[in-house]
């Protein structure tokens, strides 16, 4: 088994994994090495050919493909090493990695510090479990993406899609623009689960008709899709029958959410939030497991490229610290998700940051609502608040604050939950 | 003649739903935005909507079959099927340099389409540590 050694090894070449390297590289860290599992750095960017990448960051609109380049090419001049075509298969507790590539065969690759950034997978039909036939015509909204933007193949003429994850919506336009036919999209939910501007730019634009509170109830076809059955579901969202109707199509494309992809992380035992489905995270974005970071879609699906790259320094300088043996020490308080918060990260914030620098969290609401505020609670205290005028599930909220305005001790815990304005908790 | 116009603004996040009133090209009234920039936004969307448009184009030789390209600046949104109809006729040949020029004037509207990506000739070969 041929061995490798470096101080930091990223798992992945995504967004995520191309910004942590990088970032790695100019914290100090002398040997940086992505392992990747396709034949290019770029991770899903490659195929997200529309542009609205990196607005928040840079203030400038960018392609995914052009965002990607951006980031390969700081890493590889910074001197982040790529192995392309390599799958790591395992991560071991004390910091070796086991991958495999088709010409080097199997590797050993001892790390100082691992960053996680695989990543995240598309829920599929067997997530949904939709009754009926087995017919070809079925993908995933990621997977039609790819088809289209990078293999060159039109997926389908007559188009049905379930769920408005933002995916969806940027494909319902892309379809359209190809010569697709999209009759229109059906969502669960009684509000949208895509970025307002996909809204309008995809499906407003290209008169694309959304029907909220409705799902898909059969597939029909034996060879092909050749018609689905759609129908109102109640507020408990359970499929109202009487509504049920037929809609002509020859495919179905599922945007209907991301699961992040921890196999070896859970292989490692390292903890895992349920809520998120990706590790439990410090504000360095360093697992449970000690020297073992995690940014990205790894972590939690964000809705904003911006955020990743943001996660990804942090995890990057974190990494990188932690293999030269400069970590800083001390105790954590632990985060919670309060009223109307479904979850924050990171989970734990050590003391010693929240005295020295600005400490950012990220939040996903319950629901959408309008006029609210974000407070963070100290031992029952409200020790900070922001006031957000819309809150949307679908739009990941971020909150940062600055230096030394918590003195926590290590007992108490920080929870964070929304209040409507104008009435007291 | 007066004009009614529903729009959902998308300068920010919040996604105000705007009733604007038009009379030829001058807004009478505007109600729903909650800022200037919402103002702007509804003004721009009503009389000279523009979009950046994105596609792809099929590629002869290269490392994949289609090359992603975009329209250097926003164009005038009345123009994006003519655009996409161009694109469509389209063959480059490999190698693709990061944001080569494609078309110097797509369609008539004096912006450029360029390669949003670098494509190689060949399949990317494996690079080792």
């Amino acid at each position: 088994m041929r061995k490798l050694d470096c101080d930091v090894a990223v798992i992945g070449a995504g967004p995520a994994g191309l910004a942590a390297a990088a970032r790695a590289k100019t914290a100090g860290a002398k040997k940086v090495l992505i392992i990747e599992r396709d034949r290019e750095p770029g991770g899903i960017l490659q195929q997200c050919i529309h542009n609205g990448f990196g607005l928040h960051l840079f203030k400038e609109e960018f392609t995914g493909p052009e965002y990607a380049y951006k980031f390969i090419e700081e890493s590889t001049t910074a001197g982040v090493k790529l192995l392309l075509n390599s799958m790591a298969l395992r991560i071991q507790s004390d910091g070796h990695i086991y991958a495999i590539n088709k010409m080097l065969g199997m590797l050993n690759i001892t790390a100082g510090a691992i960053v996680l950034a695989m990543g995240c997978r598309e829920r599929n039909r067997g997530a949904v479990t939709i009754p009926g036939s087995r017919p070809s015509g079925i993908f995933t909204a990621g997977t039609a993406q790819r088809f289209v933007n990078m293999e060159g193949y039109l997926p389908g003429r007559k188009i049905v899609i379930l769920g408005s994850g933002d995916v969806g919506l940027i494909m319902a336009r892309r379809l359209t623009w190809e010569g697709a036919k999209v009759i229109g999209v059906y969502e669960l939910m009684p509000f949208s689960n895509g970025l307002t501007r996909n809204m309008v730019q995809c499906l407003q634009d290209n008169n694309i008709p959304l029907h909220l509170s409705h799902t898909v109830t059969k597939i029909h076809g034996q060879e092909r899709v050749e018609a689905v059955t759609v129908c109102k579901v109640d507020e408990q969202l359970n499929p109202v029958r009487e509504t049920e109707q037929i809609v002509e199509c020859d495919t179905l494309l599922l945007s209907v959410g991301l699961i992040p992809e921890n196999e070896l992380t859970r292989d490692a035992k390292i903890e895992i939030d349920p809520v998120t489905g990706g590790p439990t995270v410090t504000d360095e974005m360093e697992t449970s497991l000690p020297g073992v970071f995690a940014c990205g879609n790894v972590v939690h699906v964000h809705d904003l490229v911006d955020n990743v790259t943001r996660e990804s320094w942090l995890a990057g300088e974190g990494a990188a610290l932690y293999a030269q043996g400069r970590q800083v020490d001390g105790g954590f308080i632990a985060t919670k998700a309060g009223a109307g918060v479904r979850y924050v990260v990171p989970h734990k914030i050590r003391l010693a940051s929240l005295k020295r620098k600005n400490t950012t969290l990220y939040l996903r609401v319950l629901e959408p609502d309008v006029g609210v505020k974000v407070e963070l609670l100290l031992a029952g205290k409200v020790v900070f608040s922001r006031r957000e005028q819309v809150v949307r599930p679908a739009e990941m909220v971020s909150i940062s604050i600055p230096p030394e305005r918590i003195v926590a001790s290590a007992t108490g815990g920080l929870e964070v939950r929304l209040v409507k304005e104008g009435e007291r908790a | 003649m007066t004009e009614t116009h529903e729009l959902i603004c998308i300068a920010c996040p919040v996604g105000c739903r705007v009733k604007a009133i038009t009379q030829g090209d001058k807004i009478v009234s505007i109600e729903g935005n909650q800022c200037k920039r919402g103002e702007v936004y509804v003004k721009d969307e009503i009389f000279r909507p523009t979009r950046v448009v994105t596609g792809t184009v099929r590629v002869r030789g290269g490392a994949l079959p289609v090359l992603p390209v975009k329209t250097e600046e926003p164009v005038p949104k009345p123009s994006i099927p003519a655009i996409l109809k161009e694109w469509s006729q389209l063959v480059v040949t490999a190698p693709i340099q990061f944001h080569q020029v494609i078309v110097a004037d797509v369609a008539g509207t004096g912006v450029a389409a360029i390669a949003s990506r670098p494509l190689s000739k060949q399949k990317a070969d494996n690079k080792t540590a």
